[in-house]
């Protein structure tokens, strides 16, 4: 009897957990062709995928707009919660609390948070639940036709020829004043460095916040815009560089002492910081305020990691919360026993 | 919380409080962890719900349990915030925009705030869907005299939760189907370790499977089936409680803090004018099918609302068939103090043209 010797296909790729990249794509995106924001979606795909955390314990959540949508787009199999417009932060804190176990990823925009969404968004950063917040910052509202938004920079053209003649809400600088822990500015044109900045997000604890530039194709990608491509290309000014080294890959990575930082994150991963200004101390609030504050003055994109805190309580912590869900605890752990409701009753006498 | 909820072992907390920044996200915390799988209520009055309006026709929509404490004070606007009144009985029962529809229930003493906080939270979870307690500024703030609580005989009812297993055995599931017939899907919980477990939530269009619609049919069948949902609740809500009088002329309808003023107002029917009289008191909406009987088998049923607009009157009579409106009649009582028995006698004498 003879044979065909079929060759064995070759092994699939698959991260530690034994899964494929494929396991951790979405639906088809149905926003605009060339979106920064479907850009920002891969390099999501590819840091959850490259880290190995299980869809199934991702939460993914969303407010409106077009950036809202795209959760869908990335890690199908995860849950995924499309809020109310600006009010994503609420649903994240009563989700985290209520399962501690939880990666909670929330995908908002320029319109989304710094608009509608400013009062749940900056006090979600004061108290440091553990997730990612991501804005997809083009600084118009692409779904209702281009109008400015309010991380637009002053003097910004539209389309329509309409300058903007209010000055710029800096969500990073709010960010890291009000107590966000890992806080950051992306470009989504910028791959190695979004992915590093989204690896270290992942291994963080606390409410990492990035601010990633994402041109909007349709409404705001002209000459005139500080929000296009080209404009964000010219004028990008990265805060040195950034690499991530996972907790479960044993690099050694040699670098010149003193030209680079290295943080070591919650699960034992590390971002590197290599070329930082001298002096510059990305633990140091006041560093990192004063070159936001000075790139907009120099009609500067500064990008990269500007602020890191690894030692500050998150919001689980804080609360003391006991180690397990607090969703999965049974009845017995949850409903007192009669003798405490008969003592209390007691007690009111 | 932190005497009775902590951990025995650990001493770590089993419960989360958060001191929202304002009720949009009291709210949206609630239901954030109500979507998550835990038990989550947050309180407030009626500027607090209006605030909450976009947020609970979320809840009804996309289907995720809360339990509101609506301590109702005298409206519109800030009102008279000191003061007492049954203000948000109608704008609770539709809150938000669209075609919705929301579970109350109406506690008249100390004890049904306890008893009706954990039926609320059932319901919550059966029903999949926000559940509002309606008390009042008069009972939430007031000294009241109050029996010893009851230990809860029930165990908690988490409503239809589909686990790991059950996937494996079902194969996967549709959010939004409606497998049993009561309008109410099956929902499973973040986290939950399965490939078919995850979903999306989302306050717009959906179909059965929680895909993202807008076809007309898929939109029609989801609204008709949450119709469906809140028909099954009339018989789950709490049932009135009845008390008949002796071949009585004519039947009181009250509900929440009205109880007591009704109660001893019938002593006074009774005594001063020898009018008989049954009573219904609404413990629940949408309402138990005996309510609508009972204005059914009465010539007319005086309705009891310590607000201007008679709004459970208003409620009633979008209810009842088509020949029973005129059986209703309004006792209305909103100045701002607690009711009491003399105004609902007088009012109903006055209506009856008793001399």
């Amino acid at each position: 009897m003879s044979s065909t010797a079929v060759p064995p296909a070759p092994p699939k790729k698959v991260n530690r957990i034994g899964l494929e990249v494929a396991d951790y794509r979405g639906a088809r995106t149905t926003l605009c062709a060339g979106c920064g924001h479907n850009a920002i979606s891969e390099r999501i795909i590819e840091s959850f995928y490259e880290m190995g955390v299980p869809p199934h314990r991702v939460a993914k959540l969303s407010g409106i707009g077009c950036s809202s949508k795209s959760p869908a787009y990335f890690m199908g199999t995860a849950f995924g919660f499309n809020a109310v417009h600006g009010r994503m932060p609420s649903i994240a804190t009563g989700a985290v609390l209520a399962n501690r176990d939880l990666v909670a990823i929330g995908v908002s925009g320029d319109g989304d948070t710094a608009s509608i969404g400013i009062g749940q968004f900056v006090h979600l950063m004061r108290r440091n639940l553990p997730m990612i917040y991501i804005i997809e910052d083009n600084g118009v509202y692409g779904l209702t036709k281009g109008q400015f938004s309010a991380t637009a920079d002053i003097g910004s053209k539209l389309k329509t020829g309409v300058i903007n003649d209010l000055p710029p809400i800096d969500t990073c600088a709010l960010a890291i004043q009000l107590g966000a822990t890992y806080v950051g500015r992306s470009f989504s044109g910028d791959k190695h460095q979004l992915k590093a900045l989204l690896q270290g997000a992942i291994a963080h604890r606390g409410t990492v916040m990035l601010d990633v530039i994402s041109p909007c194709v349709t409404f705001n990608d002209h000459e005139g815009s500080t929000k296009s491509y080209s404009y964000v290309k010219d004028h990008e000014e990265p805060l040195g560089d950034v690499s991530f080294v996972p907790f479960f890959q044993d690099i050694e990575v040699e670098y010149e002492p003193g030209a680079t930082k290295e943080i070591t994150l919650f699960d034992g991963s590390k971002v590197l910081l290599h070329k930082l200004p001298a002096d510059y101390d990305p633990a140091d609030k006041c560093d990192a305020l004063r070159v936001l504050t000075e790139a907009h003055d120099k009609n500067e994109v500064v990008t990269g990691l500007f602020y890191v805190n690894t030692e500050q309580e998150d919001f689980i912590t804080m609360l003391d919360l006991v180690d397990e869900p607090l969703a999965t605890l049974p009845e017995s752990r949850v409903r007192p026993p009669r003798k405490v409701l008969d003592e209390l009753m007691e007690s009111y006498r | 919380m932190k005497r009775h909820r902590l951990d025995p072992e650990t001493k770590k907390a089993t419960f989360a409080i958060v001191q929202a920044e304002d009720e949009l996200a009291a709210i949206g915390m609630a239901l954030g962890a109500g979507w998550a799988g835990a038990r989550s209520m947050t309180s407030t009055s009626g500027p607090g719900i209006s605030l909450m309006s976009e947020f609970v026709g979320l809840g009804y929509y996309a289907e995720i349990p809360a339990v509101i404490f609506d301590v109702q004070r005298v409206g519109p606007s800030t009102g008279l915030p000191t003061r007492t009144a049954q203000g948000d009985v109608l704008k609770n029962a539709f809150l938000s925009h669209g075609d919705t529809r929301h579970l109350m229930l109406f506690p008249s003493s100390v004890e049904e705030c306890f008893s009706m906080a954990i039926e609320a939270f059932d319901l919550a979870e059966e029903f999949q869907t926000p559940v509002f307690v309606m008390t009042d500024l008069d009972l939430g703030m007031n000294n009241w005299m109050a029996d010893p609580f009851e230990y809860p005989t029930k165990p908690m009812a988490r409503g239809k939760v589909l686990s790991a297993e059950d996937l494996n055995r079902l194969g996967g599931f549709g959010r939004y189907t409606d497998v049993d017939g009561d309008g109410i899907g099956y929902r499973t919980l973040p986290g939950t370790h399965h490939r078919a477990a995850g979903y999306f939530t989302r306050g717009s269009g959906h179909n059965a499977r929680a895909k993202y619609s807008e076809r007309p049919e898929d939109y029609v069948q989801n609204m008709e089936r949450l119709s469906r949902k809140l028909e099954t609740a009339r018989t789950k809500v709490l049932a009135p409680e009845f008390q008949e009088g002796k071949e009585s002329d004519f039947g009181i309808l009250g509900y929440g803090t009205s109880h007591w003023a009704i109660v001893e107002a019938r002593d006074q029917l009774k005594q001063e004018y020898g009018l008989e009289t049954d009573y219904c008191r609404v413990r629940g909406f949408p309402f138990n099918p005996s309510v609508l009987d009972f204005i059914r088998n009465h010539s007319r049923v005086y309705v009891v609302d310590q607000n201007r607009d008679a709004q459970m009157y208003s409620l009633l009579r979008l209810e009842v068939d088509d020949d029973c409106v005129g059986k209703l009649r309004r006792v209305r009582h909103f100045n701002g103090l607690p009711i009491d028995a003399r105004s609902v006698t007088d009012s109903i004498v006055s209506l009856e043209g008793v001399k």
